[in-house]
């Protein structure tokens, strides 16, 4: 099952395919690849790195690979919105805030090791698990993919039709979200 | 590519996710790894949609992106209230709490 791509890079893939051998990889693939080693090894990286400053550098780069994943997978208005959001909102906020607070990481104890390792442990396994349960899957039963279901027009449509209740629900989350944020941040209450 | 690539590339991204919230103490930290972890359901349910054609997970997504932002600005407020309380965002700290 393949999944489509993006029209300029159909495109593009279609031009590179007539000039060269056809065992060579499709620049699809290339970038899926690329952009998948980059999110597992930043994602790596923002949990191993010591500076907390570092880590939300890295956890940017991270979003900018995914949102690279969504480009790639045709959601473009799902791309733009989580750079916007993630890049753009998030992680300025996280930048903000460890900025302010003064982050000493407390010194290692004895303890910390073992800790490490029963926390590696338990991830892996995560991992296995999910990793055996995603390869008993059966996903090649899928029929009919459509290519314009990520176009802002398509999710415009389906997002005010059948979801326009909990579009303003959300709205309604948004305001408490603000209310909570600066009742919580003012130093006292009256 | 395979769909079968997007779920083994979100499994790991959510494996390490998870375990940034175990290995790491800092609060705000941990809230990172959780943030990366939302990414990875994301991702794999952006897959799906495609692959199956259908535009409500891509609803769903932006309506995950949109909880994610509340509970980010939630979140990093009562941070700083703990931070203001107990000058620091150590779990280990934390952990003094009774209940």
């Amino acid at each position: 099952m393949r999944v489509d791509y993006p029209c300029f890079l159909s495109t593009l893939i279609n031009h590179i395919n007539l000039y060269q051998p056809q065992q060579n990889m499709p620049i699809s693939e290339i970038l899926f690849w690329a952009l998948s080693a980059i999110a597992v090894l930043c994602a790596l990286m923002v949990v191993v790195v010591k500076n907390p400053i570092h880590s939300a550098l890295y956890l940017i780069l991270t979003f900018f690979a995914i949102a690279g994943h969504y480009f790639l997978l045709n959601a473009h208005f799902l791309a733009a919105v989580h750079i916007i959001v993630y890049a753009g909102a998030i992680m300025v906020l996280f930048l903000y805030i460890i900025m302010m607070v003064n982050l000493q990481e407390a010194q290692m104890d004895k303890k910390r090791n073992l800790f490490k390792l029963v926390s590696a442990i338990a991830a892996g396994l995560m991992m296995l698990v999910l990793t055996v349960a995603g390869k008993q899957a059966d996903l090649t039963t899928v029929t009919n993919p459509a290519t314009e279901i990520g176009t802002v027009e398509s999710l415009g449509t389906v997002l005010f039709n059948e979801f326009l209740l909990p579009f303003e629900i959300s709205a309604l989350l948004f305001l408490s979200a603000m209310v909570g944020a600066v009742l919580l941040s003012k130093k006292q209450l009256n | 590519m395979s769909v079968n690539y997007y779920l083994f590339l979100s499994t790991a991204l959510f494996s390490i996710g998870a375990f940034g919230v175990m290995f790491r103490r800092n609060a705000i930290l941990k809230f990172m790894c959780i943030e990366l972890m939302l990414n990875a359901v994301n991702l794999l349910m952006v897959a799906f949609s495609t692959v199956w054609g259908q535009a409500q997970a891509q609803v769903f997504v932006f309506f995950i992106m949109a909880v994610a932002a509340a509970e980010v600005a939630i979140g990093l407020a009562i941070l700083m209230m703990i931070f203001r309380n107990i000058q620091s965002t150590d779990t280990s700290i934390l952990s003094k709490m009774k209940w």
